[in-house]
């Protein structure tokens, strides 16, 4: 039988009940979420069980939501099952505060510069990491700049036309 | 800075015909600009998308060698003249200046496009770009455009040459004298 969306989130429930909550298929990809302390668990799972097969990391980024209070950051997991040819993405959330993850890089090599890279630009701790510092921005840089602190563009500018890029009405 | 005269491209001096030959007469600093002029080399150094457009000022359509930029150097202690074809991001800045450190003199330096003259696109709202080469090393010709077209490259390349053969070097220019 065909590996589907519905069987993978079966088997995470069976696997995980409560701790695995949020399932949504935005343009039929699996998307679901877990608490950020059980996000190794759930990787190791998705990577061993036979039929679900996990074994390629796509892609590992991370999201600022400055609206969502004590769960600021969501660290994104793109998940490839090479032979079945499917693809599903696991979140995790954490404070702001204390932007603490546990890293994948047991489990994922290509976790290491991915984690380095999201480290760099959204300050995600990754726990366990073996060299987590800068990667692409200047080593010197005291702040993380795709966080959403900071306004997209410098607000006193008057001749750029938001209408000529796409965002909406004119400024004036 | 010496005027631009029309005579740049030809030999400096001057033939006296004398029965069975000829006599030149010339300054030893003119033919060593005039054949510095004719032969320089670039590094092979590009960022981002003014890259490209330089790649094809080299291929054969439009061919730089024609004019002497004979071939593209890998490293920066064959080459005469850095391009700077890109964006100039933070982290780049000190590679740039031990590239223009490693290069030997006489060099010269051609920022092409807005990027490298200032920023360019990035000049606004940006952590990482630097706000013009010339913040980090000097730069001889500037060459506006995003990307310039090859013709506008081949044309600073051309104006470099003229600076060269009418002129002083940048160290000439920096103490004053001939
Ligand atoms: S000037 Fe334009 S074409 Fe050239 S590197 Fe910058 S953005 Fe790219």
């Amino acid at each position: 039988m065909a590996l589907t969306n519905e069987t993978i989130k079966l088997k995470l429930i069976e696997k995980f009940g409560e701790q695995v909550l949020n399932f949504e298929e935005p343009y039929g990809l699996l998307t679901f979420e877990a608490p950020k302390e059980n996000n190794l668990k759930v990787l190791q799972f998705l990577y061993d069980d036979a039929e679900l097969g996990f074994t390629f990391l796509t892609d590992l980024t991370a999201v600022h939501y400055p609206t969502l209070k004590g769960r600021e950051l969501a660290v994104v997991y793109h998940l490839h099952n090479l032979p079945a040819n499917i693809r599903l993405r696991f979140k995790v959330y954490t404070d702001i505060e204390t932007p603490d993850v546990y890293t994948a890089t047991r489990l994922f090599e290509s976790a290491n510069w991915m984690e380095r890279e999201t480290f760099d630009f959204f300050g995600i701790n990754f726990v366990g990491h073996p060299n987590l510092k800068r990667i692409l921005n200047v080593e010197e840089m005291d702040y993380f700049p795709l966080r959403k602190e900071f306004p997209l563009e410098d607000q006193s500018r008057r001749d750029k036309d938001d209408e000529m890029f796409g965002r909406g009405g004119s400024i004036w | 800075m010496a005027h631009v005269n029309d005579t740049a491209s030809q030999f400096p001096g001057q033939v006296h015909e004398t029965p069975g030959g000829g006599i030149v007469l010339s300054k030893l600093d003119d033919v060593i600009n005039w054949a510095r002029s004719n032969s320089l080399w670039p590094l092979t150094f590009a960022t981002s998308c003014c890259g490209i457009e330089m790649m094809a000022v080299a291929s054969a359509k439009y061919d730089f060698s024609r004019f002497g930029f004979e071939v593209a150097r890998a490293s920066p202690r064959q080459a005469d003249v850095i391009i700077i074809a890109g964006t100039i991001v933070n982290k780049m800045a000190p590679v740039l200046k031990r590239l223009y450190d490693q290069m030997p003199d006489p060099k010269y330096v051609i920022a092409m496009g807005a990027c490298a003259i200032s920023g360019g696109p990035f000049f606004y709202n940006t952590y990482s770009v630097v706000k013009g080469a010339d913040h980090i090393i000097p730069v001889d010709v500037y060459v506006a455009g995003c990307p310039p077209r090859p013709e506008a490259l081949l044309h600073a390349l051309i104006s470099l040459q003229q600076k060269i053969k009418n002129g002083l070097t940048r160290e000439q220019i920096k103490t004053g004298k001939e």
